[in-house]
């Protein structure tokens, strides 16, 4: 199960990657690095991720003096919970320059802006 | 147990990558993007499967919920003009 | 065509060291010395249930102080970059209509109970999965629904930024808080531990987890609200 998990966050990672490097619309390479960061999301957890153990939440099922032996590690999901937050906040950004990028040239399309192109 | 999950992780993992292919090939710009909310869902399940609930919330809520209206607020407002 | 190629060649790297990285990949079989701690200390040192709570809020409370101030930063500069094509709300065209009967008292209904869950969520942080970020994620969503169901209604600006700055500042005054009458800066020990396991306990984590909640929550309602009120270009 964490192998598959591993392998499917690297095989999204490198999907997303090819999308934002052969798409020529700006607002499809935005949604091909949401799915490079879901996938680097899911590798982060995979490798926290224990066989036979369950979640760092200690309740009737956990109790406090066997946590160390039933848990997984804690760290790689607090980790990700900020990565995902942090990945809203850097979509919206992209977003916004996008708009107004379309605002002012009236397009989308990456091979049109070649100020930077040397 | 074990080999129930497994199956399921291996269910879950073929949609993921189906809809992330799909994302990434389709010409149609309101389909990439519901498509890469479905990675985002079958992501969630995951997490909840690697034992993660706190990540599965999250990842349920925002990367799959806002994330996916953000897109369409803004491929409202550029025209929907998604080829090229 | 070169620049597919490129991209192949460069994927074709990526791909190899990730290979590599699998296929040796052996999950550990006991905890490594970090979590070991955190899986041994929580109870005893902060009295949360959740430890990845715990990690977010007390241990690595500074990282989340920073994360919040990016999230600020990132919805200030989504406001700023799409403020000059803002829409004054009469002035503009409307070819949408008006939204009907049943989605206005739907809608109506639906967001306080949305708010309460979300609060829930939040309050609960300490105990069950979930806190500030779900929880304000939640919240957002409550202002989607009404983005979705009224587009012309126009959000009032100031409360949303009221909110932000007041979760904001009280956030910051109780980690100087921890810092005067605990261990330091964002410790959860200046107020008593209660009970292990029941809602006021844990000393300050639900307190800190709320005002991120609120936090958080306006700052999204505040992305969302700036690129619903954009015009159509």
């Amino acid at each position: 199960m964490i192998t598959v998990a591993l392998v499917t966050g690297f095989a999204l990672v490198l999907a997303g990657l090819y999308g934002a490097l052969t798409n020529r619309n700006i607002l499809r390479m935005i949604v091909s690095f949401t799915v490079a960061d879901a996938g680097v999301n899911l590798v982060l957890v995979a490798v926290g991720a224990m066989p036979g153990r369950t979640a760092p939440i200690l309740d009737a099922a956990v109790p406090v003096g066997d946590a160390a032996r039933r848990i997984i590690d804690p760290l790689p999901q607090a980790l990700v919970l900020t990565a995902i937050v942090i990945g809203l906040g850097v979509t919206a950004l992209m977003l916004a320059y996008a708009y107004r990028l379309h605002a002012t040239r009236g397009s989308l399309d990456i091979s049109k802006f070649t100020e930077l192109k040397w | 147990m074990s080999n129930l999950s497994t199956a399921m992780s291996l269910v879950l993992a073929a949609g993921m990558l189906v809809a992330a292919l799909l994302s990434i090939i389709t010409r149609s710009l309101p389909l990439a993007i519901l498509s890469a909310g479905a990675v985002s869902l079958f992501a969630s399940i995951m997490f909840m499967l690697l034992a993660a609930p706190d990540v599965a919330m999250t990842e349920a809520a925002i990367g799959s919920g806002l994330t996916t209206f953000l897109f369409f607020f803004v491929l409202g407002r550029v025209g929907g003009k998604g080829h090229g | 065509m070169v620049k597919h190629l490129v991209a192949f060649l460069l994927l074709a790297v990526l791909a190899a060291v990730f290979a590599s990285l699998t296929l040796g990949y052996q999950p550990d079989a006991a905890l490594n010395r970090t979590a070991l701690y955190y899986a041994e200390n929580t109870a005893k040192d902060l009295g949360a249930q959740n430890i990845v709570t715990a990690i977010v809020v007390t241990y690595r409370g500074l990282d989340t102080l920073g994360e919040v101030t990016v999230l600020f930063l990132t919805s200030a500069i989504v406001g700023l970059i799409l403020s000059t094509h803002r829409a004054t709300g009469e002035g503009r065209a409307t070819g949408i209509p008006a939204a009907g009967e049943l989605l206005r008292t739907g809608s109506r209904l639906l967001v306080p109970l949305i708010l309460l869950a979300g609060v829930y969520v939040f309050v609960n942080g300490h105990l069950t999965p979930g806190g500030g970020f779900q929880g304000g994620a939640i919240l957002a969503s409550a202002a989607l629904l009404m983005l979705l169901a009224d587009p012309l209604h126009r959000f009032g600006h100031r409360l949303i930024a009221v909110v932000e700055s007041l979760s904001g500042v009280a956030y910051v005054a109780i980690g100087l808080l921890g810092l005067a009458w605990a261990g330091g800066f964002l410790d959860n020990r200046f107020l008593p531990l209660g009970d292990f396991g029941t809602l006021f306990s844990a000393g300050a984590i639900p307190v800190i987890y709320t005002l991120i909640g609120l936090k958080v929550g306006a700052e999204f309602a505040s992305m969302l609200a700036s690129l619903s009120e954009t015009e159509k270009s």
